[in-house]
């Protein structure tokens, strides 16, 4: 086994000090080490899309960084973007009511990739959708309800 | 679908990264972008003892112009960068044109120009746009610094010029000729996917309209990126005309590019995808050096 690393870093505004291998995948590391299982692992070479998180406010896939490499940043997951318990992010709420998953298993991924895009982009066509989310796979929808989903989004955003 | 254990380090200057790469040589990889090298280490196609993670160097991040026209791209510049800079859209359009081709949004954010060049893949993008602009690489090493010229670069699949203890670290873009256009085609199967064939055609034309230069290179048609020498000579000198076009893309499909196939396209299919878009991205590029 190989030195172990010391890794602080912040996710979803809370602080996480752990000791880890330099092999840790960061999206083990966020499911297994810090419990935030929210981030799921679909194919573990980037081309899912499943695992992708926010790091320092920019999309990324999370199986594609090991967790020594986070020391010092800064990470959003799916868990920090519900207001609260009661209440669900308009993306979220937009993906619930246009029926935009059905498995969920892909979700989380979406969502994070979409997070950023709806920031730059208030008022997208439909072509601009389907290019943020040509990195994501899900197997159930088809993807059409996941692009009525993000129009659906962004009107509520405005 | 893990990595083999390695250790790992972040040093915080650019000589101390030298310094550990020319104590470890090959045992020792430079961590970019990480988007080709670590989804290699989890198949464990790729083996380290040691990764130097570069991404702490930010003076290795920028995109520049120099007095005498050329763009400078420090190695650590992120595919997204490339992708929207103004810099790049203006002075090298045909870079601009293509990196939205590259991988997918997410891995546009992390991947560097330096690691894709420095990895070498032949059905990659930035390959072949370094060599259809002429580009120069800078190496440095605990030995001092040289610039390698884009011929000389990419040796054989996965294989450059950098020795063991060396970093690519910027890449120079020499300004375009007036009158020049360029063009950037390629096809996937799915948005994102490596290209089954693509092409960067770059073509200057004298006042009378007659094509004084051309340059057509291939992804994914051979070891490393394809260079079609007697396609170009094919239209040098010429009036470009659709039959012109045919000619050239004939000589470079049929007898210059030599693709490998895969389960997804045999090597006949890709020289008909060649033969196709080199006939759309010459067009386009005519067309763009007149205007």
């Amino acid at each position: 086994m190989s030195e172990l690393h010391t890794v602080k870093l912040k996710v979803n505004g809370q602080t996480y000090e752990r000791q880890v291998e330099p092999r840790l995948l960061l999206s083990d590391f966020l499911r297994h080490e810090l419990g935030l299982s929210g981030t799921h692992v679909g194919c573990e070479h980037g081309v899912c899309g499943a695992c992708t998180i926010l790091y320092d406010g920019v999309a990324a896939r999370s199986c594609l960084m090991f967790a020594v490499q986070a020391n010092g940043h800064t990470l959003a997951t799916v868990e920090g973007l519900a207001p609260s318990e009661s209440e669900l992010h308009p993306l979220q709420q937009a993906f619930h009511e246009a029926h935009g998953l059905q498995c969920g298993f892909c979700t989380p991924g979406f969502l994070m990739t979409l997070v950023p895009f709806l920031k730059e982009n208030h008022n997208p066509s439909e072509a601009e959708i389907r290019e943020a989310i040509s990195g994501n796979l899900c197997r159930c929808t088809g993807y059409q309800h996941i692009v009525d989903a993000v129009k659906l989004a962004a009107e509520k955003m405005k | 679908m893990k990595p083999a254990a390695f250790d790992y380090a972040i040093p915080d200057t650019l000589d101390a990264a030298l310094a550990l790469k020319a104590q470890h040589g090959d045992d020792a990889k430079f961590l970019a972008g990480g988007q080709s090298l670590i989804p290699a280490m989890n198949f464990r196609l790729a083996l380290a003892s040691l990764l130097v993670d570069v991404n702490g160097l930010a003076e290795l991040n920028y995109i520049r112009r120099t007095d005498d026209g050329e763009l400078r791209l420090g190695a650590l510049t992120r595919h997204r960068q490339l992708e929207r800079d103004p810099l790049v859209k203006q002075y090298a359009p045909l870079m601009h044109e293509a990196m939205p081709h590259v991988a997918h949004p997410q891995i546009r954010n992390r991947g560097t120009i330096g690691g894709s060049l420095a990895h070498a893949d032949p059905a990659a993008e930035l390959p072949v746009l370094t060599v259809a602009l002429r580009a120069r690489f800078k190496a440095q090493s605990v030995r001092g610094e040289r610039w390698i010229a884009c011929d000389d670069f990419f040796h054989t699949l996965f294989t450059t010029d950098l020795a063991s203890d060396e970093m690519l670290t910027e890449v120079a873009l020499p300004s375009l000729p007036s009158r020049t256009g360029t063009a950037f085609v390629e096809f996937s199967r799915r948005r994102g996917d490596y290209a089954l064939m693509g092409v960067a055609a770059v073509v200057t034309v004298g006042e009378n309209g007659a094509c004084q230069q051309a340059r057509l290179v291939y992804l994914n048609a051979g070891e490393g990126p394809v260079n079609a020498r007697k396609a170009a000579g094919v239209l040098q000198g010429q009036t470009p005309s659709p039959k012109l076009i045919d000619e050239a893309a004939s000589v470079a499909a049929d007898s210059e590019i030599e693709p490998m196939g895969s389960v997804h396209a045999s090597p006949a299919y890709q020289r008909h995808l060649a033969k196709v878009l080199t006939r759309r991205a010459l067009k386009q590029a005519f067309e763009r050096a007149h205007t």
